[in-house]
């Protein structure tokens, strides 16, 4: 057998080499793309991790901030009542979205005729689409002009930005539920209200938990809807949602406005903070969420 | 003999009292209320916020949507500087983002092993996790100073004589810097869309393609895009809207300047951004009022976009569910 | 053109030569300079290799789909390649093109020689492998564009941009559907029937003039009229192509093909199946005379 003849010889295809080369350009291109947006979010969390470890102590996560006046010692400054104020403003936010996301999810995928289900979603859809600060400005105007800020009325704003989410999550496992499922409750002389309560909902537990996780990794990190909610703080922790309350994000937008290092240090350690929550939940979320989908795969 | 001692139960235990069972009722009215709940609240959002825009509405009518001025001690305000803002920033991000997001679905879907897949595509996602605020505060105290000392003299450098990259690249907060951060925010969301978009394209459709003696972009360029063209269109007019109203990131980078930047090396300002900027209160009333009338102009763009894309949307999902 | 029809497996004549015809459209002919006809007399059998299968074993990941398959398949004639389901038909015909290439895990051990060349060498570009041996799918898969525009798709790719409405009209005039779809070029081929959407991708695959087309079950989506008009041109297209034609219709064979190649299963020592070529011979014989028992045992409908 002779020598291989090559491509070139045997398929004297037409331009062959000019498609080639185009076709190695455009891969070579979007292989580029893949590494520069995993190079940007290197960047970020390498700059939030170097510049804000340094501010993570014991202190930082278990005291406000202090009023240093530049009399006298230094107190410690931290961010406990941010901490705090964070953890109730979203608990509220949860507990108000939650119940009515789910319910809201109930009627559209086992009450609603298809018309009216076609237009309410498309309602949460819109609603999911309107920019948070224009949120924080209703709220603002619908609670707040006239009457005060205050930690829940900023709760309620993140609670509207969760409520789409908890939704359409909560209505994607409930498609997920067999009909057959339901025939089989039915079948057995069991009202549609408790074969809803009693054997669909228990199957779409795992998800609805996931959407809620994921709603609130994202809700966390608000800043605009609180702007105008619960953004006048005192130094001291606060627990009343009844008073406007501290948070995280609001915390590292004033400190990240001020010309004072210490505060830019402060605020790289919220930073570290909060995105080390974001991420870990996220990932927890959707490693749960693949596990269950699995299992459910597997049941069918 | 055996009698049973269950009696078997007459016509009446079959027939209904009432018509509609309790239980049922209380479950389908609960839900119905909080399935109108978004309804409610979009109804409500639109009509408080019109109504406390009301006074500069009808202060300083249209005119406002023009005006370049923000002096709340002359009391007179308008919007011009912030819509030109926002539609410099959102657009050029987008222009950025477009390609970059639609190269990496692709990488995502046509190029990459399994492996790499699977530890990319999480990656991106990641990107999208990040809260504006930490990408905001990252902008001012990393971004920004690499503009001043690298990026920006190497493009005032070279592209100087384009009016947009005209003036000196002097400080961190500018519209260049709004836009980029604008960019990193964009890019998660049109990417993974438009991956969902390049997967479902039919492997037959691309099969066919490929007997022809295709090459790899040849396949995407004949018959994935065309495929999957009006999604790609959804995923843009998505990612435009996030641009759009993203608050926060922007107000952090863009400098809060009220005067009409003339390159993007200046600071300016967006609707939402300006919005942002004035969270510690106002003196006036009217400066409050014409604050919620630029949240109602901002709200109007975004509704807009916002339901256009949910339109386009689902006339692809309906017309691929036929075909 | 004219096409005379061959309908019935005895009415055709032995195998004879062909008048080669290289003069289409300026592209590059077949290699070997001595394959320009020199016409023998009628009545000899003159086969002419095109593809030289040697020892070729095909696996997805660890399990051979066929193993050990040795024979050629000759230029101008219809080759069938018969068999139960699962005997690894598609894979074969795959092969023949690089179409498995996309399947993740796939490999391949032995040649496949065309003219002369392996197909699997490093050094070959399956794309211009595609070029010259093209392919039709069991189901009918044009794109969502005109029909005009799905038979330039691939003119327009090796840019032959002039006189690209002959070639159209060339490709689907050869594939027997120019009258049925002469008014409405620019129609969705997405309009069409199965059968002429089936007609169109053969089309689609002549307007690139290979010199093989590659068959996979081409009318198993079909009715049975469609199915019919499918056979007929395949009768007429091997004047000018090589055809090798999955089917899992033992009387389609018999209808169409000159050669017919039965693959069947096998169970190795640990219990793994894979496909073999049991036998490999005229039409006539494999269905009439088979050597192999398992052959004649398939075609008497015994099994399979």
């Amino acid at each position: 057998m002779s020598a291989q003849p090559s491509t070139a010889d045997l398929f004297k295809a037409e331009r062959i080499g000019r498609r080639r080369l185009v076709n190695r350009l455009v891969e070579l291109a979007a292989t580029a793309a893949a590494l520069l947006a995993v190079a940007v979010l290197a960047i970020v969390v390498a700059s939030v991790a170097k510049r804000g470890a340094g501010a993570i102590n014991l202190d930082f996560l278990t005291k406000p901030p202090a009023l240093n006046t530049g009399f006298g010692e230094p107190q410690p400054s931290g961010i406990a009542d941010a901490l705090i104020g964070t953890a109730i403003i979203v608990g509220l936010a949860t507990l108000m979205a939650l119940p009515i996301g789910v319910l809201a999810a109930i009627y559209l995928n086992e009450f609603a005729p298809r018309r009216l289900s076609a237009v309410l979603t498309l309602a949460l859809d819109v609603l999911n689409g309107v920019p948070a600060i224009v949120i924080g400005i209703f709220v603002f105007v619908f609670l707040v002009s006239g009457h005060g800020q205050a930690g829940w009325k900023g709760a309620f704003a993140l609670g509207i930005l969760m409520l789409p989410m908890v939704a359409r999550a909560t209505q994607e496992v409930l498609a997920l539920v067999p009909n057959s499922l339901r025939e089989a409750s039915l079948a057995l002389g069991a009202a549609k209200w408790r074969t809803t309560l009693s054997v669909v909902l228990p199957q779409t537990v795992g998800g609805i938990v996931t959407g809620a996780t994921l709603a609130v990794a994202r809700v966390a990190g608000e800043t605009a809807p609180l702007l105008f909610t619960s953004s006048l703080i005192s130094n001291e922790i606060d627990t009343n949602p009844k008073d406007a309350l501290a948070s995280i994000p609001m915390f590292i937008f004033t400190s990240a406005e001020q010309a004072d290092p210490t505060l830019h240090e402060q605020a790289w350690g919220a930073a570290l903070v909060l995105i080390g929550f974001v991420l870990v939940t996220s990932l927890l979320a959707r490693a749960f969420a693949a596990r269950s989908r699995q299992r459910l795969a597997g049941e069918r | 003999m055996a009698t049973a001692s269950r009696s078997v139960p007459g016509p009446a235990a079959f027939q209904r009292r009432g018509r509609v069972r309790p239980g049922d009722a209380i479950l389908y009215f609960v839900t119905l209320l909080a399935a109108l709940t978004a309804v409610v609240l979009l109804a409500l959002i639109a009509r408080e916020v019109l109504a406390d825009a009301w006074p500069a509405m009808k202060a300083y009518g249209l005119g406002f949507l023009t005006a370049t001025d923000w002096d709340p001690n002359k009391k007179l305000f308008g919007a011009g500087t912030f819509i030109f803002g926002t539609a410099v920033t959102s657009l050029g991000a987008l222009l950025l983002a477009a390609p970059i997001s639609i190269a990496i679905a692709l990488f995502m879907t046509e190029l990459a092993p399994g492996w790499i897949r699977a530890i990319i595509g999480p990656l991106v996602e990641m990107l999208a996790a990040v809260p504006s605020v930490v990408l905001g505060l990252w902008g001012i105290l990393v971004l920004g100073p690499f503009i001043v000392s690298t990026l920006g003299p190497a493009i005032h450098g070279s592209l100087g004589w384009i009016p947009i990259f005209g003036t000196e690249p002097n400080v961190g907060s500018s519209m260049f810097a709004a836009i980029l951060i604008l960019t990193i925010m964009m890019v998660p969301i049109i990417s993974s869309i438009c991956r969902e978009l390049f997967l479902g394209v039919p492997q037959e459709l691309k099969e066919g393609a490929l007997a022809l003696g295709a090459t790899r972009w040849e396949v995407v360029r004949g018959v994935v895009f065309p495929y999957a063209r009006a999604g790609i269109a959804a995923a843009l007019i998505l990612g435009l809207g996030r641009g759009l109203g993203e608050a926060i990131a922007v107000t952090q980078v863009i400098g809060n300047n009220v005067a009409m930047p003339t390159s993007l090396f200046e600071p300016g300002d967006t609707l939402a951004s300006r919005i942002a900027s004035q969270y510690q209160g106002a003196d006036y009333a009217i400066q409050v009022s014409s604050l919620v009338y630029l949240a109602v102009i901002l709200l109007v763009f975004s509704l807009a976009v916002n339901v256009l894309a949910q339109i386009i949307v689902r006339r692809v999902a309906g017309r691929h569910r036929v075909s | 053109m004219d096409y005379a029809k061959n309908i019935d497996v005895q009415d055709r004549p032995e195998q004879q030569m062909p008048e080669q015809d290289d003069s289409r459209s300026g592209l590059p002919g077949p290699l070997d300079p001595s394959m320009l006809a020199v016409k023998p007399p009628a009545a000899t059998t003159a086969r002419e290799p095109v593809f030289s299968i040697e020892s070729l074993t095909a696996y997805y990941g660890d399990s051979a789909a066929i193993r050990d398959v040795n024979f050629e398949i000759y230029k101008r004639m219809v080759t069938a390649i018969i068999g139960p389901s699962g005997c690894g038909k598609s894979t074969f015909i795959r092969c023949l093109n690089r179409m498995n290439d996309v399947i993740p895990g796939f490999r391949t051990e032995g040649r496949i020689l065309y003219h002369d060349v392996d197909l699997q060498a490093k050094n070959i570009d399956p794309v211009a492998v595609r070029r010259r041996i093209g392919m039709v799918f069991q189901r009918p898969n044009p794109f969502p564009k005109s029909i005009f525009e799905n038979v330039a798709y691939g003119p327009r790719i090796l840019g032959l941009k002039k006189n690209l409405s002959d070639r159209v009209e060339n490709a689907l005039r050869q594939a027997a559907l120019w009258d049925e779809v002469k008014d409405r070029l620019k129609k969705s081929a997405l309009s069409l029937s199965g059968g002429q959407q089936q007609r169109l991708c053969i089309a689609r695959c002549l307007a690139i003039e290979p010199e093989v087309i590659l068959m996979d079950e081409p009318a198993s989506a079909l009715d049975p009229i469609a199915t019919t008009r499918i056979e007929d041109l395949m009768h007429e297209l091997k004047r000018d192509y090589t055809i090798v034609v999955v089917t899992h219709n033992m009387q389609q064979a018999a209808r169409v093909a000159d050669m017919t190649a039965f693959f069947s299963i096998t169970q190795g020592e640990e219990g793994q199946r894979s496909g073999v070529l049991v036998e490999y011979d005229d039409t006539n014989t494999i269905f009439t005379q088979p050597k192999e028992q398992r052959t004649e045992d398939y075609v008497t409908g015994r099994f399979g």
